[in-house]
C-alpha cells in the first residue's frame, strides 16, 4: 500500500480535462518522479494531489485515508509539504525567517529542525541573515526546500526543482534530495530533466497528455528503449 | 560678529517656520502613511476611507476627553486627549473590524479586483463622513488642553538675545515622540513576533504564506487593528496640533497616499521616510523665504518679493507633484516596494 | 422614475421639478462619460471634477467677452511667460534625449529647469498682477473670446479631452488604485489652479453673468406673445382668482421660469440623445467591437497584438470630453463659474454612485442611474428634514436631541449615498437595470 497515492485522477481547471485516469503514488523513504513532455499534466497531477485542484473523478489517499476533500492547508497539517516551481521563497524575509515561516504550524522548539536543515544545506547557514531575494537561483531552491522541510513532513512534493538551474547546481540539489529521502520522507518530484531525475528515482511515472504511459522503477524506465527514444533523447 | 547673529537668526527662523512644523507634520503623515501602506501591502488595495478612520478615531477621542474633563479627570500638564487615546483606539479597532466583516470580506473571499475594493472603500468613506458630521457636527473643534507651549517665542528671544524666536508647542514634541514610539513598537512587532513575520510573509507572497499554514483571516484582522491604531494616533496628533474639522482628513488622503507611494508600497520604513519627504517638501515649497534671505544676504541684495516657490494654496500640488515624479521616475518607490 | 418626478412636480412646484430634471440630464451625460471609462476600460477615474471644471472654464473662456484693458495690461508679459515655458520644456526634452545619461546631463537639465523657472516666474508674476489689477471688482481677468454659447459646450469637451490626454500620458498603464490616486491628485491641483489664478478665472470672486442660449426670464415677462400664451394657458385659474394684475404677474413670473427651464431641458435632452446615439454607433463599429473584446478578455487581446493602452487612452479621452461638455452645460445653466463649488464629494464620488447604480458598461443604465442618484441626493435633504420633524414631534419639547437632529439632517444624505453605493456594489453589481453585455466582475 503506497503511503501517498492519487488514484485514477480525472479533471482539469474547469474546461477540458487535463488529467485522464491518472495514478501517481509514492512510498516512505522513496523517490517517485513524474516525467513527460510539456503539457503532459505533470504539474497538474501534483497540484491535484496537493489539493490545489479538485479532480472530477478519482481520489487521493494518504496512509490509506481519503483526503480528497481536504484543502491544501489541511493537507499541510497532515504532513504534506510542497515546493512550488516559482515564487517559492519569501524574497523579503531572511533565510532564517523563511525557515521559521516554513515551521509556522509548529508550536514546539524548531531550533533542532533548523540545525538539521543547515546541516543539509550548509550554504544557508552562512547566509541565514541574508534576504532570500539576494541569493542565487540554486541557493534559493535550497531555501525553498529547506522551508518545506521545517514542518518535518512525511511527504515532500517538488515541482520542477531544477528548472532554470545550472547542471552543477542540479547535481547538488539531487544529492540533497537523496539525503532527504534517506531520512524516511516520501519524495514526489515532477521533473523536466527526465534522465537525471530518473537516475535517482525509485519509481517513475511517464505521463503523456494526462495519462499514465509508462510506470516502472527508475532503472527500468531508463533502460526502456521506447522511453529512451521518446523522452530521453535516445 | 554681526554676521553670526544674522546667521543664527536665519537658522532660528527656518527652524521655527520650516523645520519644526515639518517634523511635526511629517510624523503625522508618516503614521497615516504606514497604516495605508500596510493595507496596500497586505490587503492589496488603496483604502480611500483611511482619512475618515482618522477622523472617527479623533472624534471618539474628543468625546472621551470631554467626558473625562467633565468628571474633573485631566492629565494636567499633558493634553487630556492622551488619556482618552487607548479607549478611542479600541473603538476604532471595532469600527475597522466591523467594516472588514460587513463590506470587504465578501470581496476578499471572491478575490475581486482591487478596484472593487477601492469603490467599496469610497462608499464607506461617504457613510463615515456623513455619520461623523452627524454626530459631532461639521465645525472646527479645539480639544487641546494642558500646557500649550514648552518654549514661548518671547521667552526664547529673551534667553538668546536674538530677534527671532523659536516657539515649541507641546503637541509638536509629543507628536514626534509618540510617532517614534509607535513606529518602534510596530517594527518590533513586525520583526520579532511570529504574527508580525507572518504578516510580512503574507505581504510578500500570499500563496506561499497560505501553503505554510498561515491563517489569512487572522492576518487581515491584525492588519486592520494595527491600521486603526495608527490612524487614530495620527488623527489625534494632527487634531491636537492644529484642530479637528471633519473635512480636513479627506484632504490629508492625498499627501498620505503620496508618502506611501514615495516610500514604496508595502514598506513601512518607506512610508515613514515618505511622510517626512512630503511634509518637508510641502512646507518648504510654500514658505516665503524673504526674511530668511534678508538675514543671509547683504542688505542691498535683499529680495523684494516673497520668494515663495508656490502659493500656500498649492500645498496639495506639492504632494501630487512628488507623487507624479515618483511614478514616472521610480514607480517602486525609494525602498523598492511592490509596483502596483 | 417619471412617477417620482411628476410627484415632485405636483407636490412641490414645477420649477423645482424642472430644475431637478435639468440637473438629472446633465448628470446623466457626466455619468455616461464616466461609464465609458469604467465599463470599457476599467479605469477608476477619481478626477471627474477636473474635467467638469475645465469644461466650465471653457464656457467662460469662449462666451465671455474679452476684457480689452486686461489684455493690454498683461497680455504681452503673459505671452512672454508662455513662450518661456515652451522654450524651457523643449530645451529640457532636448537635453534629456540628446545627451548621454550621466552627471553632465542631470546638471544641465537642472540648470535649464531652474533658469527657465526663473524667467517664467518673473514674467508671469508681472502679468498676473497687472491683469488682476484692472477693475478687480468687476473683472480683473482676461475674459474670453466672446463667441456664441453653444460653441463653448463643444469647447468644453475639447478642453477636457486635452486635459485627459495629458493625464493619460502620466497615469495610464498604472494599476487601478494608482490611477485613482493620480487622477484625484490632478483634479485637486486643477481646482487649486482655478481658485487661485485670478487672471484667468477670477478665482473665488467667480465669474457671473455668463451668456446663455435661452431667453432671460425677465425679458420673457415683457414679451407680448409670451404673456398671451400664459394667459391662454391659465385661463381657468385666472378667471377664478379674478383677473387681478397681481395674480397675473405671479403666474407670469412662475411660467417664465418654467419656460426657460423647458428650453434648457430641450437643449440638454438634445445633447444627451446625440451622445447616446453616437455612443451606440461607436459601440457597434469595428472600433467598438475591438473595445468590447479588450474589455472581455484583456490578456487575450493583448496577446493578439492589440495596443490595449492606446485604446484605453482613447476611451479615457472621449469619456472626459463627454464629461467636459456636461461641465460646460452646467456652468451655462448656473450662469456663473464658481471654482469653489467643485468639491470632490459632490462631483467625483456622486457620479461614481450613479455609474455603480446604473451598472457598468451600460449606457442607458448610467442615464437611469444618474436620474435616480441625483433625485435621491436632492430630495434626501428635505426628506430627512421631514423625517427629523416627525421624530422631533414625538420627542419632548425641550429634548436636546431636537435641535441636534435638525442640524444633522443635511448630512444624512451623505450616509444614504454611501450606503446605497455599498449595497448596490455588493448585491447588484450589474446595476439596477438588467444588463445585456456580460459583467466584468
Amino acid at each position: 500500500m503506497s503511503y501517498l497515492i492519487g488514484e485514477r485522477m480525472t479533471g482539469g481547471y474547469g474546461g477540458a480535462d487535463i488529467l485522464k485516469d491518472c495514478t501517481i503514488s509514492v512510498d516512505r523513504g522513496e523517490i517517485a518522479v513524474v516525467v513527460g513532455p510539456n503539457g503532459a499534466g505533470k504539474s497538474t497531477a501534483m497540484r491535484a494531489m496537493l489539493g490545489l485542484l479538485k479532480p472530477r473523478e478519482g481520489k487521493v489517499l494518504l496512509e490509506g485515508e481519503d483526503i480528497t476533500k481536504l484543502s491544501p492547508q489541511q493537507r499541510v497539517h497532515r504532513g504534506m509539504a510542497f515546493v512550488p516551481q516559482t515564487h517559492n521563497v519569501f524574497v523579503t524575509l531572511t533565510v532564517e525567517e523563511n525557515l521559521e515561516m516554513g515551521a509556522y504550524l509548529r508550536r514546539d522548539d524548531i531550533s533542532g529542525t533548523m540545525e538539521k536543515v543547515f546541516e543539509l544545506f550548509p550554504v544557508l547557514k552562512d547566509r541565514r541573515r541574508q534576504a532570500a531575494g539576494e541569493l542565487s537561483g540554486g541557493q534559493r531552491q535550497q531555501v525553498a526546500v529547506g522551508r518545506a522541510l521545517m514542518t518535518l513532513p512525511s511527504v515532500l512534493m517538488l515541482d520542477e526543482p531544477t528548472a532554470g538551474v545550472s547542471p552543477i547546481v542540479m547535481d547538488e540539489l539531487f544529492e540533497r534530495i537523496l539525503e532527504v529521502k534517506r531520512t524516511g520522507i516520501a519524495v514526489l518530484m515532477v521533473e523536466q530533466n527526465a534522465r537525471q531525475a530518473l537516475n535517482i528515482a525509485d519509481h517513475g511515472f511517464v505521463l503523456v497528455t494526462g495519462e499514465n504511459r509508462f510506470t516502472d522503477t527508475g532503472e527500468a524506465l531508463l533502460a526502456n528503449a521506447e522511453v529512451r527514444r521518446s523522452f530521453l533523447g535516445g | 560678529m554681526e554676521y553670526t547673529t544674522d546667521l543664527l537668526n536665519a537658522l532660528v527662523l527656518l527652524s521655527n517656520y520650516v523645520l519644526v512644523p515639518s517634523l511635526s507634520y511629517g510624523s503625522q503623515l508618516a503614521l497615516g502613511a504606514v497604516g495605508v501602506t500596510l493595507i496596500f501591502g497586505i490587503l492589496r488595495f488603496a483604502n480611500f476611507y483611511h482619512g475618515e478612520m482618522m477622523a472617527f478615531g479623533t472624534m471618539c477621542t474628543i468625546f472621551i476627553t470631554w467626558w473625562f474633563q467633565s468628571m474633573g479627570f485631566t492629565a494636567g500638564f499633558f493634553p487630556t486627549a492622551l488619556l482618552a487615546l487607548p479607549l478611542a483606539i479600541l473603538i476604532t479597532m471595532l469600527l475597522a473590524l466591523a467594516t472588514e466583516r460587513s463590506v470587504f470580506r465578501f470581496y476578499r473571499l471572491r478575490k475581486s479586483r482591487p478596484v472593487i475594493f477601492v469603490i467599496a472603500s469610497v462608499g464607506v468613506m461617504f457613510m463615515l463622513n456623513g455619520i461623523i458630521r452627524m454626530i459631532i457636527g461639521p465645525d472646527e473643534i479645539l480639544f487641546r488642553d494642558g500646557q500649550k507651549f514648552l518654549i514661548k517665542a518671547g521667552a526664547f528671544k529673551k534667553m538668546t538675545g536674538l530677534s527671532e524666536g523659536l516657539a515649541l508647542k507641546q503637541t509638536q514634541v509629543l507628536t514626534v515622540i509618540l510617532a517614534v514610539l509607535a513606529v518602534l513598537l510596530l517594527f518590533w512587532f513586525l520583526q520579532r513576533t511570529r504574527t508580525g513575520k507572518a504578516m510580512r510573509a503574507f505581504s510578500d507572497n500570499e500563496d506561499l504564506a497560505l501553503l505554510s499554514g498561515i491563517n489569512p483571516e487572522r492576518i487581515v484582522m491584525v492588519t486592520w487593528v494595527i491600521t486603526a491604531t495608527l490612524a487614530t494616533l495620527a488623527g489625534v496628533l494632527y487634531g491636537l496640533d492644529k484642530s479637528f474639522k471633519p473635512m480636513v482628513y479627506f484632504h490629508l488622503l492625498l499627501p498620505i497616499f503620496a508618502a506611501a507611494i514615495v516610500g514604496g508600497i508595502g514598506q513601512p520604513v518607506g512610508a515613514i521616510i515618505g511622510g517626512y519627504i512630503v511634509a518637508f517638501s510641502e512646507v518648504t515649497a510654500t514658505y516665503a523665504f524673504k526674511k530668511f534671505l534678508k538675514y543671509l544676504l547683504p542688505s542691498d541684495m535683499a529680495p523684494d518679493g516673497l520668494i515663495q516657490f508656490l502659493g500656500t494654496d498649492y500645498k496639495f500640488a506639492v504632494s501630487f507633484l512628488i507623487l507624479v515624479l515618483v511614478l514616472l521616475v521610480r514607480p517602486t518607490g525609494i525602498l523598492r516596494g511592490r509596483v502596483l | 422614475m417619471t412617477v417620482l418626478l411628476l410627484a415632485v412636480g405636483f407636490g412641490q412646484s414645477w420649477n423645482v421639478m424642472l430644475a431637478i430634471f435639468n440637473l438629472c440630464l446633465i448628470s446623466a451625460i457626466m455619468s455616461m462619460g464616466l461609464n465609458m471609462q469604467w465599463g470599457y476600460a476599467g479605469l477608476f477615474n477619481a478626477g471627474v471634477m477636473a474635467s467638469t471644471a475645465v469644461g466650465g472654464l471653457a464656457a467662460v473662456l469662449i462666451s465671455y467677452s474679452p476684457v480689452r484693458k486686461a489684455w493690454d495690461a498683461g497680455g504681452t508679459e503673459l505671452g512672454i511667460a508662455f513662450a518661456a515655458l515652451v522654450v524651457t520644456i523643449v530645451l529640457g526634452l532636448l537635453v534629456w534625449k540628446r545627451m548621454r545619461p550621466g552627471r553632465a546631463r542631470s546638471l544641465s537639465l537642472t540648470a535649464v529647469v531652474l533658469v527657465g523657472y526663473g524667467f517664467i516666474r518673473f514674467f508671469y508674476e508681472g502679468a498676473s498682477s497687472s491683469i488682476e489689477a484692472v477693475e478687480t471688482a468687476k473683472t480683473g481677468f482676461l475674459g474670453g473670446l466672446g463667441l456664441p454659447v453653444l460653441f463653448s459646450w463643444a469647447a468644453g469637451g475639447v478642453a477636457a479631452a486635452g486635459l485627459a490626454w495629458l493625464v493619460g500620458r502620466i497615469a495610464l498603464g498604472l494599476r487601478s488604485d494608482y490611477f485613482a490616486i493620480a487622477t484625484l491628485g490632478i483634479s485637486e491641483i486643477m481646482i487649486s489652479v482655478l481658485k487661485n489664478e485670478d487672471w484667468l478665472t477670477r478665482g473665488v470672486k467667480n465669474v457671473t453673468g455668463l451668456a446663455r442660449p435661452v431667453p432671460y426670464e425677465v425679458e420673457l415677462q415683457q414679451t407680448e406673445w409670451f404673456v398671451s400664451l400664459v394667459k391662454w394657458f391659465h385661463e381657468s385659474s385666472l378667471v377664478e382668482s379674478g383677473a387681478g394684475s397681481d395674480a397675473l404677474r405671479e403666474v407670469i413670473l412662475l411660467s417664465s421660469g418654467v419656460f426657460v427651464k423647458l428650453c434648457y431641458s430641450a437643449l440638454f435632452l438634445a445633447v444627451l440623445l446625440m451622445i447616446l446615439a453616437l455612443a451606440m454607433l461607436a459601440l457597434n463599429s469595428p472600433w467598438g467591437r475591438m473595445l468590447r473584446a479588450i474589455r472581455d478578455n484583456e490578456a487575450a487581446a493583448a496577446a493578439l497584438g492589440k495596443d490595449v493602452t492606446n485604446r484605453h487612452r482613447q476611451v479615457f479621452i472621449i469619456g472626459s470630453a463627454v464629461i467636459g461638455i456636461a461641465g460646460a452645460m452646467l456652468t451655462t445653466l448656473d450662469g456663473q463659474f464658481t471654482p469653489g463649488s467643485y468639491i470632490p464629494l459632490r462631483f467625483t464620488f456622486l457620479i461614481w454612485v450613479m455609474v455603480v447604480i446604473g451598472g457598468s458598461g451600460n449606457n442607458l443604465g448610467s442615464v437611469i442611474g444618474a436620474f435616480i442618484t441625483w433625485f435621491l441626493w436632492i430630495e434626501a435633504e428635505p426628506a430627512a428634514l421631514w423625517l427629523v420633524g416627525l421624530i422631533s414631534s414625538m420627542l419632548a419639547e425641550t429634548s436636546p436631541l431636537r435641535p441636534h437632529l435638525l442640524e444633522v439632517a443635511p448630512h444624512m444624505r451623505m450616509v444614504l449615498m454611501g450606503l446605497i453605493l455599498v449595497l448596490v456594489l455588493r448585491f447588484s453589481p450589474r446595476g439596477v437595470l438588467p444588463e445585456q453585455a456580460p459583467e466584468r466582475n
